[in-house]
């Protein structure tokens, strides 16, 4: 209570030196992040936050390739978990990872002579859990905010539904519960197939995404996609900044790309193409 | 004085009751939107803003375009505007009201909209937004309230509300500046991702805002014995040509950057909203007839608005005001919006149309602004004419 | 004063409207909640009388220190029985019907909390 007293008087006062402080100012509104902007921002390719833990993911296409099945159960496995509705339409969807091809997922891609069927291979997006998100910078209410292992999260309880998150993400990531998730359809069936009693469902009118299985994490578990295709080398999670994780060693032998690289959100998702 | 506004002609009732009935059948439609969600408007995962942001982007332009009234006045002491600058005041309270009504019909979770200010967050655009314009709201209340009873009373306003009128010139900029730096910081928007947007925004607004007030003026000269007088007009002419000619001047130099570029990202939007943008062997075209409209009227507006000057006639000032205000209107509060979202991140396109009951809650807070424009300009006049006769 | 004849009693009535939840319950004793409490737990996390007042503190503070300050999943009861802190996971564990517990108290004082409208109560047929 007194903590955010203080952090309410400390923003105040930063509101109002605005005009004549103008270069903290300056930095406090784009900080996006847990990390300061102190250091001037890297050249295109660097990368940013070599400090501290920062959770990442690689995807291999070339194992989606091989297994294309492999995709949908990631999806499922993981929107059964968190209670993610299926309302059959494309305008009230909801999802967290879903497949597309790759030439929608990798939009700024014009090369146009690829490897054969590299257009039908089912590509995965999910939130980049970027270490600059424009969303975390966009949302008025910090009901969206970065956490100190990296993991971009949501607090539903505080999001007032203005979607200026959506606007903001370049990657598409995030959903909101345009209708009732808990709800049920014309014929009784519900949205939600069947609840997992361990983990919340939303309400209507907030914006959700994925979480990095955050609350998988905290048990010592990693994310249920990555859990559900174990032994194909399909997906890869760990510490970014950890130069002995099993992560870093496939970054380092592999070459990767990111998706939208020049608008300088700084993805922690790789994918192997 | 507000009791100037409980007594008028048949005219006047009949209006203000037609007014009421469409805000009573716009609150049916938010009663269903309330109980449902927004899922009963045209909005989609794709497209996640539609006319509820795009009317308030808009009116947030018609709000500050009161400034080209208010500025020439009390900062040049332009005499000839003296009687119609609390117009602009009160066209800003008005516009500036549906402009908080259409964020809160826009929320997901209206109940929570406080948390904007008890999690106050400097890096968000939207905080700023809320801090300027209900700071604008209230400076247009004040001034404007001040100003007219002084004059009622048949004394000068004090001093105090001078220096609350000089505040209120920046900040008639500040609040359109910064409800277009909502747009124009997001990366991955490359159609709104443009530095002359705020500028283009000030542009629309200063001929927007005035274009809409002299059509009001003119109705009122017809109704009562208010006379604007012929040298505001004219040099209101002036205002409204160049602020639409510099609107659509910034909107060419956003054609040149996107396809000489020859960027896709940059040229995606503006075929979608001129052309139609072809896709997976479909072409997405349902804004193309407003934006081509919008373009036309604008160009005949303008046009017509200088005729009209050098003819003296009433009626052609009021058709061109009224065409430059619909072409600005399907400009920023259909195209810029809408078409912003067009393609999605992923470069698949979802157009969007309104439903009926988003269509109706629009309605209603537009006739929720035009109801306490009446209702303050009922006022404003009263006060003066009683002044002059 | 004048339209005295219609002021009064329009006055009257109007009291009379307001204060009637009080004069048609009166000298009947109302009965406070009983809540049921779970028999196989002794101890909840903090003392009854605060559980009382202010859960709903608590379980805010819970998630915030959780989400965003990344604090501890579980805590420790004063005589050292360990307990998972979420209301969905923890709570639900021992108070496992909402119905006689929540809602009692909840349904009396007129209070509708909104964390069922995310949070799932305790399924039977899970148990």
């Amino acid at each position: 209570m007194k903590k955010d007293r203080r952090d309410f008087l400390k923003i105040a006062g930063l509101a109002a030196v605005a005009g004549i402080g103008a270069p903290s100012a300056f930095g406090s509104l784009l900080r996006g992040s847990d990390e300061a902007l102190a250091a001037a921002p890297a050249a295109g390719g660097e990368e940013a936050a070599k400090s501290g833990k920062r959770l990442g993911m690689v995807i291999n296409v070339r194992a989606f390739a091989a297994q294309p099945e492999l995709a949908e159960k990631c999806t499922e496995v993981c929107h059964s978990i968190h209670n993610v509705p299926d309302f059959g339409n494309p305008k009230d969807e909801i999802k967290w990872i879903w497949k597309d091809k790759y030439n929608n997922v990798f939009a700024d891609s014009s090369h146009y002579k690829r490897p054969g069927g590299l257009a039908e291979v089912p590509v995965l997006a999910l939130c980049n859990h970027c270490d600059k998100p424009p969303c975390v910078r966009a949302c008025p209410t910090k009901a969206t905010f970065k956490k100190s292992d990296g993991v971009v999260a949501m607090d539903y309880h505080r999001c007032i539904g203005c979607r200026f998150c959506m606007a903001a993400c370049p990657y598409g990531a995030r959903s909101f519960n345009w209708r009732d998730p808990r709800g049920k359809d014309e014929n009784g069936n519900p949205f939600i197939k069947t609840l997992n009693p361990k983990f919340p469902a939303r309400m209507r009118g907030v914006v959700e995404k994925c979480n990095f299985c955050t609350e998988r994490l905290a048990v010592g578990q990693i994310p249920a996609c990555v859990e559900a295709v174990a032994g194909t080398g399909a997906m890869f999670f760990g510490d970014l900044n950890d130069p002995n994780s099993e992560i870093s060693q496939i970054l380092s032998l592999y070459y990767t790309v990111q998706r939208k690289p020049s608008l300088g959100t700084y993805p922690s998702l790789f994918y192997i193409i | 004085m507000i009791e100037k506004a409980l007594t008028g002609s048949k005219g006047y009732w009949a209006w203000m009751i037609f007014l009421l009935a469409i805000m009573g059948m716009g609150g049916m439609f938010y009663t269903q939107q309330w109980n449902y969600g927004l899922g009963i408007t045209g909005m989609s995962r794709d497209v996640t803003w539609g006319i509820y942001i795009s009317q308030f982007t808009f009116l947030v332009g018609v709000a500050a375009g009161g400034l080209m009234l208010v500025l020439p006045y009390y900062l040049h002491n332009y005499k000839e505007f003296g009687r119609i600058t609390i117009l602009g005041e009160f066209m800003a309270i008005a516009a500036v009201i549906m402009c908080l009504m259409f964020i809160l019909a826009d929320l997901g979770q209206p109940i929570r909209a406080l948390n904007v200010m008890l999690y106050p967050t400097p890096n968000s655009m939207l905080f700023w937004d809320m801090i300027v314009l209900n700071g604008y709201l209230f400076l247009n209340v004040v001034c404007g309230w001040a100003v007219l009873h002084a004059e009622y009373k048949g004394v000068k306003y004090s001093s105090w509300v001078k220096k609350l009128i000089l505040l209120s010139i920046p900040w008639a900029v500040s609040i359109h500046t910064v409800t277009a730096f909502l747009y124009c910081g997001l990366p991955g928007r490359h159609f709104w991702l443009t530095a002359i947007l705020a500028p283009r925004f000030l542009a629309s607004a200063f001929a927007a805002g005035p274009a809409l007030l002299l059509v009001v003026a003119l109705i009122m000269e017809r109704t009562t014995f208010f006379k604007v007088g012929q040298v505001a007009k004219d040099k209101l002419v002036t205002i409204i040509g160049y602020a639409a000619i510099i609107n659509f001047f910034f909107l060419a130099c956003e054609f040149f950057v996107g396809f000489y570029s020859n960027i896709p990202g940059h040229m995606h939007t503006l075929e979608y909203l001129f052309w139609g943008l072809s896709h997976d062997g479909h072409v997405y075209n349902n804004l193309v007839p407003f934006m081509r409209a919008s373009v036309v009227m604008g160009i005949v507006g303008i046009a017509l608005i200088f005729v009209s000057r050098s003819k003296k006639s009433d009626g052609l000032l009021a058709a061109s005001c009224v065409l430059i205000f619909l072409s600005l209107w399907i400009d920023k509060g259909l195209g810029l919006v809408l078409g912003g979202f067009v393609p999605n991140m992923l470069e698949q396109v979802t157009e969007y149309y309104p439903t009926v009951p988003e269509i109706g809650v629009t309605a209603a807070i537009w006739a929720t602004g035009f109801f306490v424009l009446t209702l303050l300009y009922k006022v404003a006049i009263s006060v003066k004419l009683e002044k002059e006769s | 004063m004048y339209g005295t004849g219609r002021i009064i009693p329009a006055l009257a009535i109007f009291l009379g409207f307001m204060t009637f939840a009080v004069w048609y319950n009166a000298g009947q004793a109302q009965q406070p909640p009983k809540p049921e409490k779970p028999k196989d737990y002794k101890e909840c996390v903090a003392p009854t009388e605060y559980m009382r007042t202010s859960h709903m503190v608590l379980l805010n503070e819970w998630r915030d220190d959780i989400l965003r300050n990344g604090g501890p999943r579980t805590g420790v009861t004063a005589n050292g029985t360990s307990y998972t802190r979420s209301l969905q996971n923890g709570c639900m564990n021992c108070h496992n019907d909402k119905k006689k517990f929540c809602d009692t108290c909840h349904t009396y004082a007129a209070v509708k909390p909104y964390c069922w409208d995310c949070h799932l109560e305790p399924m039977k047929e899970a148990m």
